[in-house]
């Protein structure tokens, strides 16, 4: 622990710890450009000087400098303030005076530092640098006049999201950022480029020129776009929410967000389901509440009635949903749309137990069918982590490129019998051993035999830094964790559902389900777009999405967190709990509750964990199976950008698929 | 009291004799290096301390301290490297050349026995791009040395196994500063790296590494052979040896010449380089150590010592020894303004105030050449070079502002001039 004075004040830094990080415990603010803390140390931009002694007569980039012990560390002398003025100065000679049309405006670093650190005026009289814009694909809008060659983005795509698609070209006061050959950045973290960019060089497409910061109610939510629960907050104006951003949190997401969970939020506006609809004569046409509500209570159900949560859902809608269905005499409940009937009566054997954040000291790491990338792109980079630390990453599946080193053992599931000699010889050996199994390994029926190698290899032990779990289940539903807490699992998954044939279904945003087994049945659909579900269904009760209600959430690794309401739903469409509370009163029965606020009590009082934020305590894991057959030939995601009704009718995402993916050239390149 | 032949290290720096292997063992290369080696480690980095060789690249580090960093074990496994610098890009420099394409094994053995020092597993010389005719010596007289055994396994027979390879530039020269050099080599842009880690800790692929100048490796036999109190009785304290003088510009015979260190500057260019064109009146100015050290009026440079302390007492540098002597009909701030060009394009982009820094310096220096300035704007470059010196990761940055310092502090009348000229004729 080094001691050291920081403008007079003495103080202990951790060990490790660098100059900057020094003045920031001692509570001074320095001005900085390159340097992040998740990314290397670049020591390019000079912005952070300060003078220390002992060392050189000259200013030091304390970003760069490890703090040392009786180090004197100066922030606000003569020297550090004409440091910084020049370096400022140096950055603004070449910049565009174009704040007014620059879409950074209000929370642009540069902005904000050279009003705090540079001087009054320029002196420079020359004539300043113009550079040529960059394709960079669909996500992000470039004007590179106004890059400061931090090289954050550069060092984002080739240390977080592991691939080389930004560089630098040239040198000098030529230097230019690009993707390689202008290629759009296809990496489904792309766009976090954007947030990192300290000036207004990368900015967001879609959102150019929407809206300025101080005009936008900032919201805390949580991203449905995946299972992972990512913290985001949600920029609306008016009736609209206009961006999402990712909010820091190290347990969860860092401070990344997906593509589709940042640029889905266009989505919002298209294809809304606004007003109820009844279908007559084959047809859906527009209905009032009323007319909607008799609609439903005509089918008289009694007890034949079942539940399919769909994947966006928060626990209060699905609580809802259990009430209704309990009330008028039915347990049945299902929320994996596509058939998948994995053994739920131990919620630990299908949790995320190692944790986001701890999957990253797993030394020995076994995925079974994820392709995680497009499962869960915030958590790749935490995988990532563990394999540059030196984790060994075996895979079985279809390739997918992992942007680190993996070893891939093949499709057959058979593999999980007997890993081949040095995969065994890994776990064997390996400290902090751990496992996914993905959508695709759970659809295979993979789970046993997991289970069993989980106690094989003791994936749960107890290490020198604390007791380890390395037993993972990745889900893809925002939903999943919370409905399988709320009882959405039948023993046979969905087909049970369909062999009860119940009179009524009722279709909480269900989108992903084949419709044609419920030939028999009524369908309803509570929901907010206009997606399958929707055109299936008989009667259409317009919900809310995500944004427009509170809510709460459990992510893959059993975390409840909680989101607010942004802005209120489009035109008749009301907040789902409402929708299935005023459907109970149509149906006569009495579901418990009449506010929100006793809705979420009965939650908690029926599952507590609910009514806790954190980590819910599954237990221990059950023992398994040994053994497994069958083949994975594909991932249960075919496109990453239409995963959800709501990225389905996203302009952006539609376009990201088609040109991402599917090849599909823009002809916006460079103009 | 100047070199006499006896004394000198390059007896073939003109090309007289053949590079070849034989040629250099019959000068005396790779004479019993087994027994040079014999030394030990310890002894050998002794007495390059005790010879007082400063680093010939033109920081002037002293060559034996610099050697000592090195581990003396490794304790992780990672091997050490020694990197020899052989990129002279410095505009006025050709002395690393004229070793390389005359006297090759000089340097190569030079590598061996300070790689040994050193205990480094293999050396890399990073030889120019534009180089094209000395790579094409190197490269032979590296084959040469291998097929005769002195390099390789056991090398010279001395048990000792040490790998010489030959990596070329592609011409820049942020590639001479020395860990940019190591990310070249290592396949990446050339751009400096943050210190600390300095590359004695973490250098060439992430292994302890010394970067020393050719000169400075190329000396190391000799100085070994002859001994410490030979090599340290040329030169002045603190400044001792030898060292190839590079004269160029408006001198009659332009050279390249080994002298004894804190020669005056007048003997050298008297006697080497057949006076000042035009006499001795005729000079104007001096760079007595490559473009990037500051420049000396002739009244100040005319008995200056050539050496690391007596440039410094003038307000410039030996730097490489690279002397741009210019007579009166030189347009000196065009001559700067030029210098400053070359910094403006070799700036490798990486940190701010050279980025930005270099061009507007340059752009500056143009109008005052032409006179199309402001007077105040002579202080606002000054005061700019100053913004940039000190203040950047590698020392570009200074190099970049000291020749225009430089013209500052001597030839301010003359920048003057110039406005007040410029403005008459657009008054007129």
């Amino acid at each position: 622990m080094p001691k050291v004075t920081v403008d007079g004040i003495e103080l202990e830094v951790p060990q490790g710890a660098t100059v900057l990080q020094a003045c920031e415990l001692a509570g001074k603010e320095i001005p900085r450009f390159c340097y992040h803390e998740r990314l290397s140390i670049a020591g390019n931009c000079r912005m952070c000087l300060v003078e220390v002694a002992p060392g050189p007569p000259k200013p030091q980039a304390s970003c760069a400098l490890p703090a040392a012990e009786g180090q004197v560390i100066k922030t606000d002398s003569p020297m550090v303030k004409r440091a910084r003025e020049g370096v400022m100065e140096f950055l603004l000679i070449n910049h565009p005076l174009d704040c007014p049309i620059c879409d950074q405006g209000g929370e642009c670093d540069l902005q904000d530092q050279s009003v705090a650190y540079g001087r009054g005026s320029s002196r420079f009289h020359e004539h300043k640098r113009a550079v040529t814009e960059k394709y960079m694909g669909p996500l992000i809008k470039t004007t590179m006049t106004r890059c400061i060659q931090c090289t954050r983005c550069v060092r984002f795509s080739e240390e977080i999201a592991g691939v080389d698609e930004i560089g630098a070209l040239y040198r000098g006061e030529n230097m230019q950022i690009t993707t390689y050959l202008e290629k759009a950045a296809t990496h489904e973290l792309s766009a976090n480029v954007i947030d990192l960019c300290p000036v207004g060089a990368l900015t967001s497409g879609p959102y150019a020129f929407e809206a300025r910061p101080w005009e936008l109610k900032k919201t805390l939510s949580i991203d449905v776009s995946d299972a992972l629960g990512s913290n985001v907050r949600l920029d609306s104006r008016g009736r609209e929410v206009l961006r999402i951003l990712p909010r820091v949190n190290d347990d969860v997401n860092e401070e990344w967000l997906s593509d589709k969970g940042r640029y889905q939020v266009d989505g919002l506006m298209k294809r809304r389901l606004d007003r109820p609809y009844v279908r007559r004569d084959g047809k859906l046409v527009p209905a009032s509440w009323d007319e909607a509500f008799a609609a439903v209570a005509s089918v008289n159900p009694g007890k034949s009635v079942a539940v399919i949560a769909g994947d966006l859902v928060d626990c209060e809608t699905m609580f809802a949903a259990k009430a209704l269905a309990g009330a008028l005499g039915s347990s049945l409940l299902e929320g994996r749309q596509t058939g998948l009937s994995y053994d739920c009566s131990n919620l630990a054997a299908v949790n995320f137990n190692s944790g986001l954040a701890g999957i990253e000291d797993a030394d020995a790491l076994l995925i079974v069918g994820s392709h995680v990338r497009w499962e869960a792109p915030v958590l790749n980079p935490r995988l990532r982590k563990a394999a540059m630390r030196g984790a060994k990453v075996y895979v079985v599946g279809p390739h997918w490129d992992a942007t680190y080193p993996v070893t891939n053992l093949g499709n057959d599931l058979a593999v999980l019998g007997k890993l081949p000699k040095d995969a065994d010889e890994v776990f064997k050996s390996a400290q902090r051993p751990a496992l996914i199994i993905g959508g695709a390994g759970l659809g295979k029926g993979a789970l046993d035999a997991c289970l069993a190698l989980a106690e094989k290899y003791k994936l749960v032990r107890a290490t020198d830094s604390g007791a380890w779990n390395g037993f993972n289940a990745l889900h893809m539903a925002a939903s999943r964790m919370g409905g399988l807490m709320l009882g959405y699992a039948q023993t046979g998954g969905i087909a049970d559902l369909v062999a009860a044939k119940p009179k009524l279904v009722l279709s909480l945003g269900a989108d992903e389900v084949d419709y044609t087994k419920f030939a028999g049945s009524t369908v309803v659909y509570i929901g907010h777009h206009g997606d399958k579900g929707a055109h299936a269904a008989d009667v259409v009760l317009p919900g809310a999405a995500f944004t427009e209600k509170p809510g709460t959430y459990v992510n893959t690794e059993g975390r409840v967190q909680l989101a607010d309401k942004a802005v209120f739903a489009p035109g008749d469409a009301r907040e789902d709990w409402t929708v299935l509370r005023a459907l109970a009163d149509a149906m006569g029965v009495s579901v418990g509750f009449d506010s929100f606020d006793e809705l979420r009590a009965a939650m908690a009082k029926a599952v507590p964990a609910l009514g806790r934020e954190g980590l819910a305590d599954y237990g221990a894991l059950p023992k398994g199976k040994a053994g497994a057959s069958g083949v994975i030939d594909a991932y249960p995601i075919k496109d990453f950008y239409l995963t959800n009704p709501i990225a389905r009718a996203s302009e952006t995402m539609q376009r990201c698929s088609a040109e991402l993916l599917h090849g599909e050239s823009f002809a916006e390149a460079a103009e | 009291m100047s070199l006499e032949d006896k004394d000198r290290i390059f007896t073939n720096v003109y090309g007289y004799q053949p590079w070849n292997l034989k040629a250099a063992q019959a000068r005396g290369d790779w004479d019993n290096t087994k027994a040079l080696l014999a030394l030990g480690q310890d002894k050998i980095i002794d007495e390059m301390k005790a010879s007082g060789l400063r680093g010939r690249g033109g920081a002037g580090f002293p060559t034996g301290l610099k050697w000592s960093f090195m581990p003396k074990e490794s304790k992780d496994g990672r091997p050490s490297f020694l990197v020899i610098n052989a990129d002279e890009s410095e505009p006025g420099s050709c002395k690393d050349r004229e070793i390389i394409r005359h006297d090759p094994h000089k340097l190569i053995e030079g590598a061996l026995v300070a790689g040994f020092a050193m205990r480094a597993r293999a050396a890399y010389i990073y030889i120019r791009g534009e180089y094209i005719r000395e790579a094409e010596v190197l490269v032979a007289a590296v084959q040469e040395a291998y097929d005769a055994g002195l390099l390789g396994k056991n090398a010279a027979k001395s048990g000792y196994d040490f790998d010489v390879f030959v990596h070329r530039g592609a011409g820049a020269y942020i590639c001479g500063e020395e860990t940019a050099m190591i990310e070249s080599i290592e396949g990446k842009k050339g751009q400096p790296r943050l210190k600390p880690p300095f590359p004695a800790g973490a250098g060439l692929y992430g292994c302890p590494t010394t970067v020393n100048n050719v000169e400075s490796i190329a000396v190391a036999p000799t100085i070994l052979r002859r001994g410490a109190a030979w090599f340290s009785s040329f030169g002045r304290d603190n400044n001792k040896g030898t060292k190839l003088f590079q004269i160029s510009g408006h001198v009659n015979k332009p050279c390249v010449v080994e002298e004894a260190m804190s020669i005056p500057f007048s003997e050298l260019i008297e006697k080497h380089c057949g006076g000042i064109r035009g006499g001795r009146d005729n000079l104007l100015a001096v760079i007595p150590g490559g473009s990037s050290v500051p420049l000396v009026p002739a009244a100040e440079i005319w008995d200056a010592p050539m050496d690391f302390d007596g440039l410094r007492a003038v307000g410039s540098g030996l730097g490489t020894a690279a002397v741009i002597v210019m007579d009166k009909s030189t347009d000196i701030v065009r001559a700067i303004s030029r210098l400053s060009h070359f910094y403006m394009h070799e700036s490798c982009g990486q940190c701010t105030p050279c980025r930005e820094g270099t061009g507007w310096m340059y752009r500056v220096m143009e109008r005052l050449r032409t006179g199309d300035a402001d007077v105040a704007e002579i202080d606002m470059l000054h005061d700019v070079t100053k913004q940039v010196e000190g203040h950047t990761i590698c020392a570009l940055g200074d190099a970049a502002a000291w020749p225009i310092q430089g013209l500052i502090r001597h030839f301010r009348p003359e920048l003057e001039r110039r406005i007040a000229e410029n403005v008459r004729e657009a008054a007129e």
